[in-house]
């Protein structure tokens, strides 16, 4: 027999999204409602239709969305395989149907092993229950065995780092606290594949690199096989050998880890890093941006840039008439969504009535290093009249990736929304 | 190696879910002492809930049906008519109100671990079962204060439970799983519980119904336990109206059968509807 441990066949997940109401919620007596407008509305070739939950007047409001289409792929005994993909390309979708919570629409998974997830750090932990009583919740949960618990509760609080408070409610716990103890109980796991989401991206950073080293252990030491899913390509590379591409829900590509991420850089550069107007792009009157990119200091397109330097903005733009007062304007966000930080041409000209003649135009600023945290940014670049007209939006234009800096222990791995460098004089006193 | 394969396919849950559930038991040990330890947290008098909220619909309806409307309670003391039915009435309630919000309220769990979904449902009714216990503890308090000696029949009550048992699962089932999909079931189960009340023979004997419209009444799955119930505490006059018995508990093993049947068939889309 071969050691495949997992095998992906022709996967397909489908979600049906519901305009006619909200998803999470379906009322019943709204269904009912719903149904007896249909009734009177629709007169007689409704009353001949059967009442049932599908009924042809409400399918025009759904619609199909395939979150992964025909995915393949096969995994193989003591494989540190790293998911990829941007956000929406199928990732979550993916662990969730490997790890049973949901089913897939089509096709087939076969896995050799005993399997065990982490979507999340601390299931089930329940605040009004000590730090001990939630290590057993914890890893019952997970599916360990009340002896296999009390066999490790050591090793668990040791890990954790919490033996003080194993009999304080977990409520009163320090963020960190929790989200160690947490691990530790998910970390002594036994499994033979393990599964693991984003959870790395919680802690602190000391704690962090513990939990990578522990996965390590786990899969070189004791030979198991980890998938391991992250925006953290730092951390990707360091613990993976392989990878899978995920795009638009399938694979895009797989292979070393070397050649998936070069091809992530690459297959996204095409697409996000340089934004270029399509030619069958509606024009109007006024306004028009021609380009966007991102380069670095030396002028070239890039899509990754390490968290000490600095990220150069091109727009350029042509303009069809006089305009009085624009604004190009461009928004920063991050993978969650948050705005980062907002900047406009009109920051530093101090001119509002900033005149324009028609002509084509090259705007540049400089996104400073030292200021953003690794992970993945978006941009927004918009020319409007504050308050007034928005001429032209360019959604998500462009995107671009901050990595570690690479001086471990230094600058990365630190806490914050921003992490600016900041002078300090330390000097010693009498 | 073979011995942990596992086949992920559309609509092929059934193979490992028994043997999974039985693997997890000791979750739904886990899942019950959580909410046993965490239930009365934060509450001054904590357990004696369990007792009180009995007791007092006890003495109401002693009062109302025994002292003001005269029913008749046979040999023995009103109260413990009332009681012996308020035992099992109260467990069905209870855990037909904990069950049908237990998914939802474990859904952060539900969409990111994998276990056998029935687990939550059940260990909701198991929680209701350790309220009856204390519940039942009364029952003793209020038998030694009556002096009234029941005979061997309430050897039995364990074989009522299980009746009653069956009951609270097969509609907890049902009541649970709709509840995720259609959360009207959050308004119309605590209507369920009060109107059942009434018109289960929690008040008055269920010899009061003319024998004409027992069979009809019977429909009521909770007549059959509470009969039960009745016959086994009270002993004597008590009696169990066979085919009404009977069908009661045809109808409740129909509810369980179908409970359990609609609960797989929908859990599968759990997680991506809650």
């Amino acid at each position: 027999m071969s050691d495949t441990v997992i095998k992906v066949e022709n996967l397909g997940k489908k979600y049906i999204l519901s305009h006619l109401a909200d998803k999470r919620e379906q009322l019943f007596s709204s269904l009912l409602v719903n149904k007896a407008k249909s009734l009177f509305r629709g007169g007689k070739q409704m009353l001949s239709a059967p009442l049932s939950l599908h009924s042809p007047s409400n399918s025009r409001t759904e619609e199909e969305f395939w979150a992964l289409n025909d995915v393949s792929f096969e995994i193989k005994q003591g494989d540190r395989v790293g998911i990829i993909g941007r956000n929406g390309a199928g990732k979550s979708t993916l662990l969730k149907i490997l790890s049973r919570i949901t089913e897939p629409t089509k096709g087939r998974i076969t896995i050799n092993g005993r399997i065990a997830s982490l979507l999340e750090v601390g299931t089930g932990f329940h605040s009004e229950l000590s730090g001990r009583e939630n290590i057993y919740l914890n890893g019952a949960i997970l599916g360990m065995s009340r002896e296999e618990i009390k066999r490790k509760f050591d090793e668990i609080v040791d890990f954790a780092e919490v033996e003080k408070f194993l009999d304080t409610p977990v409520k009163r716990y320090s963020s960190g606290m929790y989200v160690r103890l947490a691990f530790a109980v998910a970390a002594h796991l036994e499994p033979e594949i393990l599964i693991v989401d984003e959870v790395l991206a919680v802690g602190d950073a000391e704690f962090q690199k513990k939990c990578l080293g522990k996965m390590e252990d786990v899969s070189t030491k004791q030979g198991r096989t980890v998938l391991f899913v992250s925006h953290n390509m730092g951390a990707i590379s360091r613990l993976c050998t392989s990878a899978v591409l995920l795009d638009a829900g399938s694979v895009k590509s797989m292979g070393t880890i070397h050649n998936v991420l070069q091809n992530y850089q690459t297959h996204c550069i095409t697409s996000s890093c340089n934004w270029i107007r399509p030619e069958n792009m509606s024009n109007n009157l006024m306004f028009k941006f021609i380009s966007i990119g991102v380069n670095n200091s030396q002028n070239s397109s890039l899509l990754s840039f390490a968290a000490d330097e600095e990220v150069l903005i091109e727009i350029v733009y042509e303009i069809e008439r006089k305009l009085t007062g624009c604004q190009v304007g461009v928004r920063v966000t991050d993978s969650d969504g948050n705005i980062v930080f907002t900047t406009a041409d009109t920051d530093t000209t101090n001119n509002s009535a900033f005149q324009r003649e028609p002509g084509k135009y090259r705007a540049l600023f400089i996104i400073p290093g030292f200021l953003l945290t690794p992970g993945t940014y978006t941009l927004t670049v918009v020319a409007h009249l504050p308050h007034r007209t928005v001429y032209e939006i360019i959604e998500q234009a462009v995107s671009f990736t901050v990595t570690n800096t690479g001086w471990v222990g230094v600058f990365d791995g630190r806490l914050g929304a921003v992490s600016p460098r900041i002078i300090w004089k330390t000097s010693i006193c009498e | 190696m073979s011995e942990h394969q596992l086949v992920i396919e559309a609509g092929r849950g059934e193979k490992h879910y028994w043997r999974d559930l039985w693997r997890f038991r000791e979750l739904l040990y886990f899942l019950s002492w959580r909410d046993i330890l965490v239930r009365y947290k934060q509450t001054v008098i904590g357990v004696a809930w369990s007792v009180i909220r009995p007791v007092l619909t006890m003495i109401v309806f002693t009062v109302i049906f025994g002292k003001l409307a005269k029913f008749p309670s046979g040999n023995a003391p009103y109260a413990i008519l009332v009681y012996a039915a308020m035992l099992p009435w109260q467990f069905f309630a209870n855990a037909l109100s904990e069950s049908s919000n237990s998914l939802i309220s474990n859904s952060n769990m539900i969409s990111k671990v994998y276990f056998p979904r029935l687990i939550v449902p059940c260990s909701a009714v198991i929680v209701s079962l350790v309220d009856f216990l204390i519940s039942f503890v009364v029952l003793v308090v209020l038998m030694a204060w009556y002096r009234f000696l029941p005979s061997w029949q309430i050897l039995l009550v364990p074989l009522f439970l299980f009746q009653a048992l069956v009951a609270a699962l097969g509609f907890s089932l049902w009541l649970s799983a709709l509840n995720v999909k259609y959360r009207d079931f959050r308004y119309i189960v605590p209507f369920i519980v009060q109107f059942g009340l009434y018109v289960s023979p929690v008040g008055f004997s269920s010899s009061v119904v003319p024998e004409k419209w027992r069979l009809l009444y019977s429909l009521n799955p909770m007549v059959g336990v509470i009969d039960g119930f009745r016959w086994a505490i009270l002993g004597g006059d008590a009696q169990i109206y066979w085919p009404g018995f009977l069908l009661s508990n045809g109808l409740m093993l129909l509810i369980l059968g179908g409970g359990v049947w609609y609960f797989r068939k929908t859990e599968r889309i759990f997680a991506d509807i809650i």
